[in-house]
């Protein structure tokens, strides 16, 4: 079926004024949307993905202009439109969707106001009609409850519903054009599928076209027509993904499709054919018998950590009603008295949903937060015992460390990279001599694939993917004995989590460092960690060595979680 | 130093009002400091055979009731009304921010009670605390700054502690905590720096207030008494011979004030922009 294209993009560039010069994000780039088409523009972070979309929106940052090309829309040169037709535009024929739900919405208005602030924007309801239009919105994206649910704040709705809610304003208009920018980044496994499956009946049942930028080219495949790869702001290449997974013609592209840990055997695939590991790790089967070896090892060793019935209650509070009777509410169990060991030089994974308790759990072990009830025994010494602002300074901190989830949120937003790096090195290493922490530093950011040139940097000049990687660095820069890692590769390029993945197993065999990886994304667990531990409603569900869990799932949950995840290629043989 | 410098002269070529703004700041300080030395007449000399003159180009303001020249008064003023607010700003600044920071890392008890201490401050109104001050402790330009100072207080303190709990959990200070940071170098160290941009708005704001408030005092006879030259009692002074035809007392002091107020809320964005780091491009 050949449509005519409704989205036409012809030789883009975009320039940006920067203070060290013009920086090309953007050149060259071309591509066509058809109707009823869903486009991928797949690249890693700093590609220019998101900017060739915003250029065709004209939300450019104000110090971006483009520079040169045309972006047509039903025969409305986009580019030279003036701002009043964009208005129009904007919302009504084309629409998008952001990675970040939560800064997408207002926080102090109730998610249906938001949806029919839309409608009436556009004239597609008036003030009477507008609360009638918005729960059906709402209801066409399946979130339950749609009348009690329009008058929800954002912040009592979960990840995946927000998003929702940004989709229903997204589509209340029925745009001719949906462009998704990285809409189930940070969202757990289950839910990214639904929010996919989501965007994919509604593309078709509205006769829509979509873009989808995203740096997951699994999901990529599952999910369009058409896949547009990017590298430093040009195309490579661009195909079904039939076309690209089985037969590759660009290195770039190549090196993504070997990169993607989907049917992956170990590590050191995913690893492109130029870059060699590390340290050599053998073959495959070196590996499982390593793990032996050192699961021999591993059972004379004490742990490195031991956690005996951990448990987290917060308080609820007291509702009038429990006033009147004189009653406390139950407080709220975050985490069930759960117990577990880590051994050195192993590496833990710990999956489950949003809310099952797993970054409370991480934030209890790293001493962030304390615990209700339980201990947690590190290195010999109950850690739980201190307070959270005596471990601070302790021995014992620079021995455990933690990345972060959101990389823009741990990064101090007045720091450079450099000195966000050398934080630990000053203060818990003592290091005072400078020309030493600027060596050790250029070699952490070494080790970690980040460029010396980025280091100067401030947080909001890097890319999700180089702030990721200065949070990693930051991390290693004490040596730890453990490290708790909450979803550290979620904002990287798969290219570029290989290397950092490869990284973590190299330094596990030579440092001994243990892990603890808190993550959704179950490819890179059953790669990176020998043992996994499912959890569930505050309690861990099933645990044991990953292959025989992953292969054989004892619980019905753990079946379902395996089963959301992104099928590359269904069927097609690699 | 270069790179400080660098940004400043980035930050007033990309904006022409906040050029004109550091320009007319400029102005004022320098009028500040080398004012008295400049002026072609004694501020306090009086001639009382040439008072009430209009302007004129022996007096470029006129002179007023006892032969005083305008022109040198006004700017003679500069300095005393640029010490008075930017001591008082600065004082609510340092005191006000430390104790809403505070405030709003730690929480609980803290807060509660600084926050009763606060409201107490908002609910005197600036003339009656100034006059009890002078009332207890004698009427002295210092005590009008200390009544200024305390009046301002809550401004600094109400943002600094909104800022500080919003960045209390955030996942760079929960990072800092593990690199080995004490709670204190945290607050203090890490996130007031964050919380500068807003401070300075606040700031900008608050030294054209400042001045009015300076000014208002001295127009009832608290703090600046004559014969110092200080807008306010210019104003003051000026305000009953308006009626009389002698417009110029009154004018020329209200419009140096209208102008210094008026800088100081252009300054306002500039200060920002200067402070922010996300502004560098």
């Amino acid at each position: 079926m050949i449509s005519h294209p409704i989205l036409s993009v012809r030789n883009l560039s975009v320039e940006f004024r920067t203070r060290q010069g013009t920086v090309n994000a953007v050149n060259d780039v071309s591509l066509t949307l058809r109707k009823g088409q869903t486009v991928a523009i797949v690249g890693e972070s700093g590609s220019g993905k998101s900017v060739t979309s915003y250029a065709v929106m004209r939300i450019l940052d104000r110090a971006g202009h483009i520079s040169s090309g045309s972006a047509e829309f039903s025969g409305i040169r986009l580019d030279q439109a003036p701002e009043s037709q964009l208005k129009d535009l904007r919302g009504r024929e084309i629409s998008m969707i952001f990675q970040n739900p939560r800064a997408a919405l207002n926080p102090i208005r109730p998610v249906g106001q938001q949806i029919a602030d839309v409608l009436i924007e556009h004239s597609q309801a008036t003030r009477a009609t507008a609360r009638e239009k918005a729960i059906e919105a709402l209801r066409r994206v399946r979130i339950g409850n749609p009348e009690e649910r329009f008058s929800a704040y954002p912040f009592e709705l979960s990840g995946g519903m927000c998003q929702r809610v940004v989709i229903a304003m997204a589509l209340a208009c029925n745009p001719q054009i949906l462009i998704a920018d990285e809409p189930t980044t940070g969202l757990d496994v289950t839910t990214q599928r639904a929010v996919m499956d989501l965007i994919r009946d509604l593309t078709k049942s509205n006769g829509m076209a979509s873009i989808l930028i995203t740096h997951d080219l699994g999901l990529a495949g599952e999910y369009c027509d058409n896949i547009v790869v990017m590298e430093r702001g040009r195309v490579v290449e661009s195909g079904t993904p039939h076309e690209l997974f089985l037969h590759p013609r660009h290195p770039y592209t190549r090196r993504l499709v070997k990169a993607t840990p989907h049917h992956a055997e170990n590590l050191k695939a995913l690893l492109a054919d130029t870059v060699s590991p590390v340290r050599e790790i053998d073959s495959v089967t070196s590996e499982r018998s390593d793990s032996h070896q050192s699961g021999f090892a591993r059972e004379v060793s004490p742990p490195v950590l031991e956690v005996i019935d951990l448990r987290k209650e917060f308080p609820r509070a007291r509702t009038m009603r429990d006033w009147m009777r004189g009653e406390k509410p139950p407080p709220f169990v975050a985490v069930d008295s759960i117990s577990f060991k880590i051994f050195p030089g192993e590496s833990i994974g710990l999956v489950g949903e949003s809310g099952c308790g797993k970054s409370t759990t991480s934030a209890m072990i790293a001493r962030l937060l304390d615990p209700s009830a339980g201990s947690i025994w590190f290195r010999g010494k109950d850690i739980s015992l201190f307070k959270t602002s005596e471990f601070a300074q302790g021995m014992l901190r620079a021995k455990l460390q933690m990345v972060f989830q959101d990389p823009t949120e741990s990064l101090n937003p007045r720091t450079t990279a450099e000195q966000a790096i050398a934080d630990p090195l000053i203060h818990l290493l003592q290091i005072t001599d400078r020309r030493e922490i600027r060596t050790r530093v250029k070699a952490l950011a070494d080790q970690v694939g980040l460029e010396p040139a980025l280091l100067p940097r401030l947080p909001h000049q890097l890319s999700g993917g180089q702030k990721a990687r200065v949070g990693i660095a930051r991390a290693l820069a004490s040596a730890p004995d453990l490290l708790i890692l909450d979803e550290p590769t979620a904002a990287l390029d798969v290219s570029v989590q290989a290397v950092v993945l490869n990284l973590l197993a190299d330094l596990k065999e030579r440092l001994g460092m243990a892990y603890l990886f808190v993550s959704h994304d179950l490819e890179v667990v059953r790669l990176l960690c020998d043992r996994v531990l499912v959890m569930r409603g505050g309690r861990i569900i099933e645990a044991g060595p990953t292959k025989q869990v992953f292969d054989n799932p004892r619980e019905e949950y753990t079946r379902e979680l395996l089963a959301a995840a992104p099928r590359f290629l269904d069927g097609v043989p690699q | 130093m270069a790179k400080p410098l660098a940004h400043l002269r980035y930050v007033m070529a990309s904006n022409p009002v906040t050029f004109l703004a550091f320009t007319l700041f400029g102005l004022m300080v320098f009028l500040g400091i080398f004012g008295p030395w400049i002026v072609p007449y004694d501020p306090l000399a009086s001639t009382p055979t040439a008072a009430l003159k209009p302007p004129s180009w022996q007096h470029w303001f006129g002179t007023d009731q006892v032969g005083r020249d305008v022109f040198s008064r006004v700017i003679t003023a500069t300095r005393l009304d640029l010490l008075i607010s930017v001591s008082a700003v600065a004082m609510s600044f340092v005191i006000g921010g430390a104790l809403g920071a505070l405030s709003g890392f730690l929480g609980g008890w803290t807060d509660r009670i600084l926050g009763r201490i606060l409201d107490t401050i908002m609910a005197f109104p600036l003339f009656v605390l100034a006059m009890g001050i002078v009332a207890a402790s004698g009427n002295t330009v210092e005590n009008v700054v200390l009544a200024t100072a305390i009046i301002n207080l809550p401004f600094y303190a109400r943002v600094a502690r909104a800022e500080v709990a919003t960045r209390r959990h955030a996942g760079w200070v929960q990072a800092a905590k593990l690199a080995g940071n004490s709670d204190l170098i945290i607050l203090f160290g890490r996130i007031v720096p964050n919380i500068l941009p807003p401070m300075m708005v606040q700031i900008s704001l608050n030294m054209g207030w400042a001045i009015l408030n300076a000014a208002g005092l001295s127009f009832i006879g608290l703090g600046v008494r004559p014969p110092t030259p200080e807008w306010g009692i210019m104003v003051a002074e000026g305000a009953s011979y308006i009626v009389s035809g002698e417009w110029w007392l009154a004018l020329f002091p209200g419009l140096a004030l209208m102008t210094a107020v008026f800088t100081f809320n252009l300054m306002g964005d500039g200060m920002r922009d200067l402070v922010d780091p996300a502004r560098r491009t």
